[in-house]
């Protein structure tokens, strides 16, 4: 094989990967990312049942129900509108009223939202950003209220 | 001590200018003289950013709260150990860490780089010297450690508490010893094309550099990964974190790296691809430091946000980047192509290789990048997960890791695909049966797992194979075999060693998603629970008392066949009061290569507690598997062509390497 035949071949070869790689990555954003959106965008955006998002806002106050063994039910605000999540598992140790929470899950048809995992911030200092972004937009959150 | 630290990292900064200019103009002037500035230069910077950590240290561990970092980030009573590896556990401390290691291997060139072509040495150093000026100059300006509050505060605000481990000790000493280690490399790339030549000491130099780095890098990214499992308490070993896609992208390309080196360095073939790949192997490493250090990501790592350093580390960036690719598109196509090879190679294979762990990198990088572009551009957010890795990684991983052992068996410029199979069939037939009998004897195995066993297999068993092959078993008698066995180039070894640990940590990954259980329950004392064959009694709550916390230590008896307790794990809910965090201490218990694994959750009214339970078979493997990786680097490392480079030794032991009957 001549220098520049193999030079093609490399090319081509090259390409040919590069194109498989785009094409499963576009595949994959388009049905594997999930969107996160706090409980006042969903009145906005329609989100089917079955379709998984991330919901993030502020665990509402005096909401917090420990059900049937592991089950726990709580309400996620953002003080405009407050989405309903049910959870099995055991929370994160920085959960609790009023904190900023992200839950990744999918609504049940009957407009529950079950959560598969729940994350709250590693260290207390600091909100989830997105949560805290939301907030801000919304005007109910200060940064000076962080620290 | 502490303003001798401060004075000692401003002096640093500045020799690593003088050691940035004065070689470079040296080398381009050629002057012997104003090149051999560059050596005492970098081994002074060394020492004075050696003295500046020692100080900021000593401050940590006397809890010199009048430092503002230290009264962050420390407490007295926090056990002494904590005390002193909190100096990297936050911002400040971890960027000093950062250029330490640079300048610490800027040190170790001009020790040891005396048998280099002295204009070489000189601009190597003087790039070296250069990120370590653009390090120090963020340090000052941004991050800077050393600054001090008045009035004095009596107590400190602790360390954040999941950080208070001895993972955290070690592993982002490991991970900057590996990102900074590649730095050695964009520098000697960076050099090769200042001077618009390429020759084969640049080979043999880079190579036991990029081990070196990539040595650490896996160390630190198994010790972050075991980290995240005990110490989170969600028994996950991989989270496709962006933060841990920052260390694994380098990672990937330093693994690329690795291989079209040898290609260099054997066959002087691919000279300006390795170039590319080093430069983009630390463009990489910068930019993993971009994510973690600016506070653009949320994750344990971001210890404080401040935008100034995450537009003052984006200019470092460019400037880094930017430059060296330019760099490289205008000298590029100076340096010569090298040798021939037919596609059915070593080198084919090699190449091969660089292909699949290119594209791997460029997927994780979109899927770590995009959600940050797509926020920037359309304020949407998105989150990208393993379900999206899955999809782009694991496809293009599946054939890399099936085309493995075929690459050593291949011989260098022309290889026999008919003849490497053959030699594999023993390895095919142990992948073969290991995946029936996963497939046959295991319930609830499903295709996936016996797939993914009988691949793990492959590759254990295709490292055994090179081996064997290697020292012509089955073609001669065993007293020579084992006579050739042991005098195979260590190089041999570290390959299968790396390989054959790649192996485990397929396995330990496969066998832990397919055959691990998990159980969430509520549970009083002296209950029970089965989980995959074994019995855990709850024996109770017990509350105690640590230096710097309170906790709830629940205690679990592991039941024998016999009834009677073979053992205990205990998991804790820990309190610390200082910053009003509650942790949870997991409980883990091994069993074999296996690990039963307990988190504690929250107490109920009735005084239950909320208890998950994880069966892991084979999960140790998943590091396990990471340090045979790193002992693989290290027997190459200490090949005996790498520490002495003697031209005749080295064809003497390529005789070796193909064994007789390859053509």
């Amino acid at each position: 094989m001549t220098r520049k035949q193999k030079r093609l071949s490399v090319i081509a070869g090259g390409l040919a990967f590069l194109g498989a790689a785009t094409g499963l990555t576009f595949y994959a954003l388009g049905q594997k990312a999930s969107y996160f959106y706090m409980p006042a965008d969903l009145t906005t955006t329609s989100v089917q049942p079955g379709q998984r998002i991330r919901l993030g806002g502020l665990v509402e106050k005096g909401t917090i129900q420990r059900g049937q063994g592991a089950t726990v039910a709580f309400s996620v605000t953002d003080t405009h509108k407050s989405v309903k999540v049910t959870y099995t598992g055991i929370l994160p140790d920085l959960f609790r009223e009023q904190q900023g929470v992200i839950t990744e899950g999918t609504f049940g048809p009957d407009g529950v939202f079950v959560a598969d995992s729940v994350l709250a911030k590693h260290d207390e200092r600091y909100m989830p950003k997105e949560v805290a972004d939301g907030l801000k937009a919304k005007g109910v959150w200060q940064e000076s209220k962080s620290e | 001590m502490v303003e001798t630290g401060h004075f000692a990292l401003v002096l640093a900064f500045a020799l690593s200018l003088v050691q940035t200019i004065v070689p470079l103009f040296g080398a381009r002037l050629n002057n012997q003289r104003l090149m051999a500035v560059g050596g005492p230069v970098a081994i002074t910077g060394f020492a004075l950013t050696a003295l500046s950590f020692a100080a900021l240290a000593s401050a940590y561990a006397n809890s010199d709260f009048s430092v503002a970092s230290v009264w962050e980030n420390s407490h007295s009573l926090q056990p002494l150990i904590y005390k002193i590896t909190g100096t990297w556990g936050n911002h400040e401390g971890s960027m000093l860490l950062w250029v330490l290691i640079l300048t610490f291997f800027g040190a170790l060139v001009a020790a040891f780089g005396s048998n280099l072509p002295a204009t070489l040495r000189a601009n190597v150093l003087a790039v070296q010297g250069v990120i370590g000026a653009a390090f120090f100059l963020f340090i000052l300006a941004t991050s800077n450690p050393f600054v001090r509050l008045n009035p004095a505060p009596i107590e400190g605000r602790d360390l954040n508490p999941i950080l208070q481990d001895l993972g955290l000790a070690i592993h982002p000493p490991l991970l900057y010893l590996g990102y900074v280690g590649f730095s050695i490399c964009f520098s000697f790339s960076v050099a090769a094309l200042i001077e618009g030549r390429i020759d084969a000491s640049w080979a043999r130099w880079v190579r036991p550099w990029t081990l070196v780095a990539w040595m650490f890098l896996t160390g630190g990214i198994a010790m972050g990964s075991y980290w995240a499992y005990y110490e989170l308490g969600w028994g996950g070993f991989w989270f496709w974190d962006p933060v841990e896609n920052a260390s694994f992208m380098p990672w990937l390309a330093g693994t690329a790296l690795l291989h079209s080196a040898i290609v260099m360095e054997k066959r002087s073939a691919l000279k300006i691809w390795t170039l590319l790949l080093a430069i983009l192997t630390f463009s990489l490493s910068l930019l993993g430091t971009f994510l973690v250090r600016s506070g653009v990501l949320t994750s344990v790592h971001a210890f404080a946000t401040d935008p100034t350093r995450g537009v003052f580390i984006l200019c470092i960036l460019t400037l880094f980047i930017g430059g060296s690719l330019a760099l490289f598109a205008l000298r590029a196509s100076r340096l010569t192509a090298g040798g021939l090879f037919h596609p059915i190679s070593r080198e084919g294979a090699l190449v091969l290789n660089n292909l699949f762990l290119t594209t791997a990198t460029a997927t994780v990088l979109v899927g770590t990048l995009y959600p940050l572009a797509l926020e920037a551009l359309t304020g949407g957010k998105i989150s990208v997960g393993a379900p999206f890795f899955d999809l782009t990684f694991g496809p293009l991983m599946l054939p890399l890791l099936v085309l493995v052992p075929f690459g050593p068996l291949l011989a260098w410029k022309r290889g026999d695909v008919f003849a490497a199979s053959q030699r594999l069939m023993a390895a095919f037939a142990s992948a073969l049966a290991a995946m029936l009998v996963t497939g046959l004897f295991i319930d609830g195995a499903s295709v996936f797992a016996a797939l993914g066993i009988g691949l793990a297999v492959w590759l254990v068993a295709g490292a055994l194979t090179d081996l064997a092959v290697k020292s012509g078993a089955g073609s001669v008698a065993p007293a020579v075999m084992f006579r050739r066995f042991a005098g195979l180039p260590r190089s041999v070894f570290g390959t299968a060693l790396a390989h054959f640990g790649l192996g485990l940590t397929l396995l330990g990954i496969v066998a832990t998603l397919s055959f691990g259980t998990e159980k969430i329950l509520t549970m009083r004392a002296g209950e029970t629970v089965e989980l995959s064959g074994h019995t855990l009694r709850f024996v109770g709550l017990y509350p105690a008392q640590g230096p710097n916390y309170s906790e709830d230590r629940g205690r679990f008896e592991l039941i024998g066949v016999s009834g009677s307790p073979v053992g205990e794990i205990s998991s804790a809910k820990r309190f610390y009061p200082v910053r009003q965090t509650t942790t949870t201490e997991s409980g883990i218990k091994t069993l074999g290569l296996s690990q039963l694994y307990v988190s504690l959750g929250d107490e109920g009214k009735d005084g239950s507690v909320v208890v998950r339970l994880w069966w892991k078979p084979l999960v140790t493997l998943i590091w396990g598997g990471g340090l045979v990786m790193m002992a693989g680097a290290a027997m190459s490392l200490m090949d005996r062509r790498l520490r002495v480079g003697t031209p005749s030794r080295r064809r003497k032991q390529a005789s070796v390497v193909t064994p007789a009957g390859l053509p």
